[in-house]
C-alpha cells in the first residue's frame, strides 16, 4: 500500500488521499468547519433582514424575498447535513471509534477515503447551486413539494436539481461510512472489550449510525421521485398530475426525526465521555443509558408524523403520534438524569471541555422540554410554523452540534494534534457562545409564541408583529455577537495546532483506550502489539485503589487491589 | 493494516466475516430504499382501484418469462458459488458467464417492454401509474446492471486464474444478486398481476 508507515510520505498520500482514520477525521472536521462559516454567513444575512428589514446588509446588499428563501433553505441544509453530519457523525466516528475500541484503523480504510471524497463532491454540488442560473434552491431545508417539485413555484430549476444531487451524494457517503463504522465496531474490538465495556462515545456514535442507516432508505426513494418530478415530468408530488405532496412529508420525516438523533446522539456521547473524567466519578447507570439509547432509537422510527399535525394528513393519526412523541421523552429523561447523577458529589473541574458539556446539558434541556409542548397535537396547532419551532430546534440542534461538538473537539484536541489548546481562549469562547446563544434564541420563543411565522422575509408586512420590532433587532445583534464569538475558537484552533505546548498521552487522566496511544497517535495507533482490556471505561475514584483511576488497559490485580468486576 | 497486525488480531473475527457483515448492512440499506418505494406504491395503489386498467397494459407472459430468467440466474449464481468453494475454475467461470448472460437477457426483455410502452405513448410522465412503473422497474434494472458488471469482473478474474484470492467475492456478489432477484419477486406481482 501507498501508506507506508515508515518512509517519508508524499504530501498527497499523507494529507489528501490518506486512508488513515485519524487523517480522514481531520479532513471531515476541517470541511465541516468551513461549511459552518458558509452557514454562519447565511444566518447573518437572514438576521440582518429580520432585524433591519429592507436595508442593505453590509458586505452583501439588499436581501430580497427570493434571496431570503434561498438563504433559509441553504442555511438549514448546510447546518444539518454539511456541518452537523461531518462534524458529529463522520469526524468523531472516524477519530473516536477505532481508538476507543483498540483498532488500528477502520475495517475498510479505502472505502473510508472514498466516502470522504464523495462527501466533498456533495459539498461542491451544494455550493455550486449559488452560482447556477435561477440561483440556489428555495424550497426550504425540508424540500417540501410542490415548491420543490416544479420550477414554476420558486423559479429555481438547476438549484433544486443540485440540491437533490448533493443530498444523494451525501447519503451515499454516509451509508458507506455507516457500514464502515458498524463493521469496525462489531469486528475490531480488542480482546476484553466486551459490548458493555465500550465507552459511551462509541456507543452513541454507533447509535447515530444505526439511526441514519435504517431511516435514510425511504428518503432516497423519495428523492429519486422528487428528481424525476423535476427533470422527467412525472407528478409524484404534484396535485395537478394526481400526485400527493404529503407523500414527501412522510418520507422526509420518517428520515427526519431519526436524523435529528443522528446529530443529537454523538453530542450526548461526547458529554457522557467528559462528565466522568472531569468529576472523577464513574458514570451513573451505564447500562441504563445504553438501553435507553436503544429504546429511543426504536421509538424514533414511529414519531415522524409529529411534524405533520396540521399538514392535512388524517387527523386520527395525531393522537398515536402524540403518544409516541411523549413516550420518547422517557428514555431521554433517563439519560439526562443519569448525567446529573454522575455529577453528584464529584470533584468537578471546570476545564473547557467540561464547561461545554455542562452548557450542553443546560441548553439542551430547554430544547427537549419545549419539544414536549410541540409534541402534543393541540398545542402544536397553534405553534406550528412559528418561530417557537425555530427556537425549539435551535435549542436542540445548536447544543448538539456546537456545545456537544466543541466539547468533543476541546476534549480530544490534545489527541488530535498532539498539542494543548489555550484554556483562557477556550473559556472566553465558551462564555461568548453560551451567553449570546441564549440571548439570541430565548427571545425567539417569545416572538414565536406571539405569532411570528417562520420563513417570512419581511416581518414589517404584518401589523401584529410591530410589537416585536425592537426585539427582532436585539435578537439580530445577539446573533452577530454569537458569530463573532467564534473568532477566539478559530484562532485557538489553528494557532495551537502549530504553537501550542506539546501534550502528553493522557493529559486529562482518563481511562479509555485512546489515551493510551501517543498524542497524536501514529499510523496503526498502537505500535507492535494491541492493548488488552481488563475493566470498564469509567473506573474513577475506586475506594480500593490508591490511584484515582484505573485505565481500561490495566489488569486490576497487578495493582494489589482485588480484580474488579467489569 | 500492515504485516505486524496479523498476529495480534488472532482472536478477532476474520476479514471474510467482516466483509460479509458489510454486505449484509448494504443489503439492509437497500431493503429500506426499495421498501420506501414499494410501500409508497402500495399506498397509492390501494387508494386508486382505477389503476387496474393500466396494469392491464403490462404483459403477464413477458413478465413471467423475465421472472423465470432471473430465478434461473440465481440458480446458476449458486452453482458458481459452490464451484468456487471446490476451486473448480472452469465450472465457476461458466456459471458466472451464464448468470451474467441471463441478467443481460432480463435487461433486453425489459428494454423491449419499455419500447412497446413508449410506442403507445406511455412515458413516465403519462400519469402516476406509469411514473411508478418506470421508477420501480428502472431502479431495479439499474441494480441488475450493477450486478452484471460485478459478475463480469469476477469472470475476467477467473479467466486469468486470479479468482482464488478473491473467491469470497463470488459469495458476496451472489448475496447481492439474490437480493436483486427478491426485489423483482415483489415488483412483478405488484405491477403485473394486480389488474
Ligand atoms: C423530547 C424530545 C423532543 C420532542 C418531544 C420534539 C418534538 C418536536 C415536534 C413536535 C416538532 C414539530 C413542531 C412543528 O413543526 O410544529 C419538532 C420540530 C423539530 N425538532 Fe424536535 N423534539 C424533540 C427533540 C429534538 C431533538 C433532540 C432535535 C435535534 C437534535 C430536534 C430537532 C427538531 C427540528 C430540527 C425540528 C423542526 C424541523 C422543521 O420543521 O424544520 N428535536 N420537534
Ligand atoms: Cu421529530
Amino acid at each position: 500500500m501507498t501508506n507506508d508507515p515508515h518512509g517519508p510520505q508524499k504530501f498527497i498520500w499523507k494529507y489528501i488521499l490518506s486512508t488513515d482514520h485519524k487523517m480522514i477525521a481531520k479532513q471531515y472536521l476541517l470541511t465541516g468547519l468551513v461549511m459552518a462559516l458558509v452557514g454562519a454567513f447565511t444566518a447573518y444575512l437572514m438576521r440582518w433582514q429580520l432585524g433591519y428589514p429592507n436595508t442593505n446588509a453590509p458586505g452583501w446588499g439588499l436581501v430580497t424575498p427570493d434571496k431570503f428563501n434561498m438563504l433559509v433553505t441553504m442555511h438549514g441544509t448546510i447546518m444539518v447535513f454539511f456541518v452537523g453530519m461531518p462534524l458529529l457523525v463522520a469526524a468523531l466516528s472516524n477519530f473516536v471509534i477505532p481508538l476507543q475500541i483498540g483498532a488500528r484503523d477502520m475495517a475498510f480504510p479505502r472505502l473510508n477515503m472514498l466516502s470522504y471524497w464523495i462527501f466533498v463532491l456533495s459539498c461542491v454540488a451544494l455550493l455550486a447551486s449559488f452560482f447556477v442560473p435561477g440561483g440556489a434552491p428555495a424550497g426550504g431545508w425540508t424540500g417540501y413539494p410542490p415548491l420543490s417539485a416544479s420550477e414554476q413555484y420558486t423559479g429555481v430549476h438547476w438549484g433544486m436539481v443540485l440540491w437533490i444531487t448533493a443530498l444523494a451524494l451525501e447519503f451515499a457517503s454516509f451509508t458507506m461510512g455507516g457500514i464502515n463504522y458498524l463493521a469496525t465496531f462489531m469486528c475490531l474490538r480488542v480482546p476484553g472489550m466486551t459490548y458493555f465495556r465500550v465507552p459511551m462515545a462509541t456507543w452513541f456514535l454507533i447509535g447515530a449510525s444505526l439511526a441514519f442507516f435504517f431511516s435514510v432508505g425511504p428518503l432516497i426513494a423519495g428523492a429519486v421521485m422528487l428528481l424525476l418530478d423535476n427533470v422527467a415530468g412525472t407528478g409524484f408530488y404534484i396535485p395537478a398530475q394526481g400526485g400527493e405532496p404529503l407523500l414527501w412529508q412522510h418520507l422526509f420525516w420518517f428520515f427526519g426525526h431519526p436524523e435529528v438523533y443522528v446529530i443529537f446522539l454523538p453530542a450526548v456521547g461526547c458529554v457522557l465521555e467528559i462528565l466522568p473524567v472531569f468529576s472523577r466519578k464513574p458514570i451513573f447507570g451505564y447500562r441504563a443509558i445504553v438501553w435507553s439509547m436503544g429504546a429511543a432509537l426504536a421509538l424514533s422510527y414511529i414519531v415522524w408524523a409529529h411534524h405533520m399535525f396540521i399538514s392535512g394528513m388524517n387527523p386520527r393519526l395525531a393522537t398515536p403520534f402524540s403518544i409516541t412523541t411523549i413516550l420518547i421523552s422517557v428514555p431521554f429523561a433517563v439519560i439526562i438524569f443519569c448525567m446529573l447523577a454522575s455529577l453528584r458529589q464529584g470533584s468537578i473541574r471546570l476545564d473547557t471541555p467540561m464547561l461545554w458539556g455542562l452548557g450542553f446539558l443546560a441548553t439542551f434541556l430547554i430544547g427537549g422540554l419545549t419539544g414536549i409542548f410541540l409534541g402534543s397535537a393541540s398545542a402544536d396547532i397553534y405553534l406550528h410554523d412559528t418561530y417557537f419551532v425555530v427556537a425549539h430546534f435551535h435549542y436542540t440542534f445548536f447544543p448538539s452540534v456546537f456545545f456537544g461538538g466543541f466539547a468533543g473537539i476541546y476534549f480530544w484536541y490534545p489527541k488530535l494534534f498532539g498539542r494543548r489548546y489555550n484554556e483562557t481562549l477556550g473559556k472566553i469562547h465558551f462564555w461568548m457562545t453560551f451567553i449570546f446563544f441564549n440571548a439570541t434564541f430565548w427571545p425567539i420563543f417569545r416572538v414565536g409564541a406571539g405569532g411570528m411565522l417562520r420563513r417570512i422575509a419581511d416581518p414589517t408586512q404584518y401589523r401584529i408583529l410591530d410589537q416585536f420590532k425592537e426585539m427582532n433587532s436585539m435578537i439580530s445583534v445577539a446573533a452577530f455577537i454569537l458569530i463573532l464569538g467564534q473568532v477566539p475558537f478559530v484562532w485557538n484552533f489553528f494557532w495551537s495546532m502549530f504553537r501550542g505546548p506539546a501534550a502528553d498521552a493522557n493529559p486529562w487522566r482518563a481511562g479509555t483506550l485512546e489515551w493510551l496511544a501517543p498524542s497524536p497517535p501514529p499510523h496503526g495507533n498502537w505500535g507492535p502489539g494491541l492493548p488488552t482490556v481488563y475493566v470498564g471505561p469509567y473506573e474513577y475514584s475506586r475506594p480500593d485503589m490508591a490511584d484515582d483511576f484505573v485505565p481500561q488497559y490495566r489488569p486490576v490485580g497487578v495493582l494489589g487491589g482485588p480484580a474488579g468486576q467489569a | 493494516m500492515d504485516g505486524a497486525a496479523h498476529s495480534d488480531s488472532a482472536q478477532m473475527p476474520t476479514a471474510h466475516f467482516t466483509a460479509k457483515l458489510a454486505i449484509w448492512w448494504l443489503i439492509g440499506s437497500e431493503i429500506m430504499i426499495f421498501g420506501g418505494l414499494i410501500g409508497s406504491f402500495i399506498l397509492f395503489r390501494l387508494a386508486r382501484p382505477q389503476w387496474a386498467e393500466m396494469a392491464h397494459h403490462l404483459s403477464v407472459p413477458i413478465g413471467s418469462f423475465n421472472t423465470l430468467i432471473l430465478l434461473t440466474s440465481s440458480y446458476t449464481m449458486v452453482r458458481a458459488f459452490v464451484s468456487s468453494g471446490r476451486r473448480d475454475r472452469t465450472a465457476t467461470c461458466w456459471n458466472l458467464l451464464v448468470t451474467a448472460l441471463l441478467g443481460l437477457t432480463f435487461l433486453c426483455v425489459k428494454g423491449y417492454e419499455y419500447a412497446g410502452k413508449f410506442s403507445h405513448g406511455y412515458y413516465p410522465n403519462a400519469g402516476l401509474f406509469w411514473a411508478f412503473y418506470f421508477t420501480m422497474t428502472g431502479l431495479h434494472a439499474l441494480h441488475v446492471l450493477i450486478g452484471i458488471i460485478a459478475i463480469l469482473i469476477l469472470f475476467v478474474f477467473g479467466l486469468r486464474d486470479r479468482l482464488w484470492p478473491i473467491a469470497s467475492r463470488v459469495e458476496f456478489t451472489g448475496l447481492y444478486w439474490h437480493f436483486v432477484d427478491v426485489v423483482w419477486i415483489f415488483l412483478f406481482p405488484l405491477l403485473y398481476l394486480t389488474s
